[in-house]
């Protein structure tokens, strides 16, 4: 694992190229929420409209439908959901410009495919560990999918959000590189 | 008869989810604490670390554990000699969960219906509830917030029975490997063999209840049970799939009579976000 990397948010193609599976990073800035229901309405949208309800270049868009805040609270508990069940919408919006996603899990081909030819990557942040994560989110607002609930779509601001460099533009991989070492027994098909 | 008035249902059954969902079970983080010195990867012990603190966070701000609040599953074990008045158990149960969810901050996870409007209910109702009656005057309840990224890498197959013991292990590890990283492990995993397709998947369900490191009481089981244990934690998955040899912290093994022509087999896969919470009324 190398050095911590401090980056805010709008990504740009300098610092994507600079970013490799693994990578620790401490994302800053504005960060756009949506998973199942919002990405299926984005993207019926975007066929009838051409449009999305964010200008989405350069951004990054965080997989998760946190808990209601309690009073005194930004929002409430806020980790990443499985990522794979966004794979079927993911190359599009990064064809538009989307040049990072958050999430666990693992990634499909395609998506794979098209992290490398747009030039974006795939975040992981720690599965299940919601409640100290929310900590990192310091202002949270919902911005289109009001009706979703806690699938709307929330323009958040993070502070020193923990990542991990999961898929880069280099074909690399996290949890392949990191299972590897400690893979004993194979299970064939 | 022994009565019992469903207001005091509503109540109970509020407040064991609230504490499920703040308060990870004590046997469940002991065994995690015992993981992380078992860990070889770096990354693996740190993150089992992160997971504690997340725990110790939820448990002392009454937050969330996770923000997958889960679908409410309970198992309901009716005493015969009980009378229940005030209305219907099943609405009682409902109502808890509806207070828990507002009272408690829970995020609304279910969906009216599978593939039409899938639009969310809520209030996290309807709740599962499987019942059961048995003898005595008491009312047992157990719950589990099963939430969507483990119960999604979860998987039942029908076996032949020539497929034998050997079979239901590669089975078994190829459903904990494939879960990986998606299913956020350290997994407590849930297995069900035997009984018919339904019902070798509510075995691998209820069989997640058993305390950690508890062992089945028939010793051909109990040695699957390890045996599956130590080779699931071989498979290089780790904490949170980032590599590692803490893959699962238990397997726990269900088993029922079957017919002489099938050998059902149910992969119930459990988050470290493992919520559940027994009472008894």
């Amino acid at each position: 694992m190398s050095q911590v990397k401090k980056i805010t948010t709008p990504l740009t193609d300098d610092v994507i190229q600079d970013l490799r599976a693994g990578d620790r990073v401490l994302l800053s800035g504005y960060i756009y929420t949506a998973r199942d229901a919002a990405h299926k309405r984005m993207l019926e949208e975007y066929e009838k409209t051409g449009k999305l309800p964010f200008d989405i270049k350069g951004q990054v868009i965080y997989y998760v439908g946190p808990t209601p805040p309690k009073p005194g609270q930004v929002i409430g508990s806020a980790g990443p959901t499985t990522a794979y069940r966004m794979d079927k919408y993911t190359p599009k919006l990064l064809e538009l410009g989307l040049k990072g996603t958050i999430g666990k899990g693992w990634r499909g081909i395609e998506v794979k495919e098209a992290l490398k030819k747009y030039k974006a990557v795939y975040f992981a942040a720690y599965g299940g560990t919601a409640a100290l994560l929310s900590k990192h989110i310091k202002s949270s607002e919902i911005i289109a999918y009001e009706d979703l609930g806690p699938e709307a779509i929330r323009k958040l601001y993070f502070e020193d959000f923990p990542v991990i460099v999961a898929n880069d533009i280099y074909g690399g991989d996290v949890f392949t590189q990191g299972q590897k070492a400690y893979k004993k027994i194979e299970i064939d098909p | 008869m022994r009565e019992i008035h469903v207001n005091e249902i509503v109540e109970k059954v509020k407040n064991m989810v609230m504490d499920a969902e703040y308060n990870l079970p004590e046997d469940f983080v002991k065994s995690l604490e015992t993981a992380k010195a078992f860990e070889e990867s770096p990354i693996g012990k740190e993150i089992i670390e992160t997971i504690l603190q997340n725990a110790q966070v939820a448990s002392v701000e009454k937050v969330a554990y996770c923000q997958d609040t889960g679908y409410p599953v309970f198992f309901v074990e009716i005493g015969q000699e009980v009378h229940i008045v005030g209305g219907s158990i099943k609405d009682a149960i409902n109502e808890g969960v509806r207070q828990a969810t507002k009272e408690g901050y829970l995020r609304a996870s279910l969906a009216f219906d599978p593939v039409f409007e899938r639009k969310n209910t809520g209030d996290n109702t309807p709740a599962l509830i499987y019942f059961d009656v048995v003898p005595g005057d008491k009312i047992k309840i157990k719950f589990a917030a099963k939430g969507g990224g483990s119960e999604n890498q979860s998987k039942q197959t029908m076996l032949k029975p020539a497929d034998g013991l050997e079979g239901v292990k590669k089975f078994v590890l190829k459903t904990i490997a494939n879960a990986g990283p998606n299913a956020c492990p350290p997994f407590t995993v849930g297995v069900g063999i035997g009984g018919t397709f339904d019902y070798s998947a509510v075995l691998a369900k209820k069989a997640l209840f058993r305390p950690i490191g508890d062992r089945h009481p028939d010793p051909r089981v109990a040695m699957l049970e390890e045996e599956l244990l130590s080779l699931a934690n071989q498979l290089g998955v780790g904490p949170l799939g980032f590599g590692g040899t803490v893959t699962a912290v238990d397997v726990k093994i269900e088993v029922a009579p079957v017919h002489i022509a099938s050998l059902p087999v149910a992969v119930n896969i459990q988050c470290h976000a493992n919520r559940h919470n027994e009472i008894e009324i």
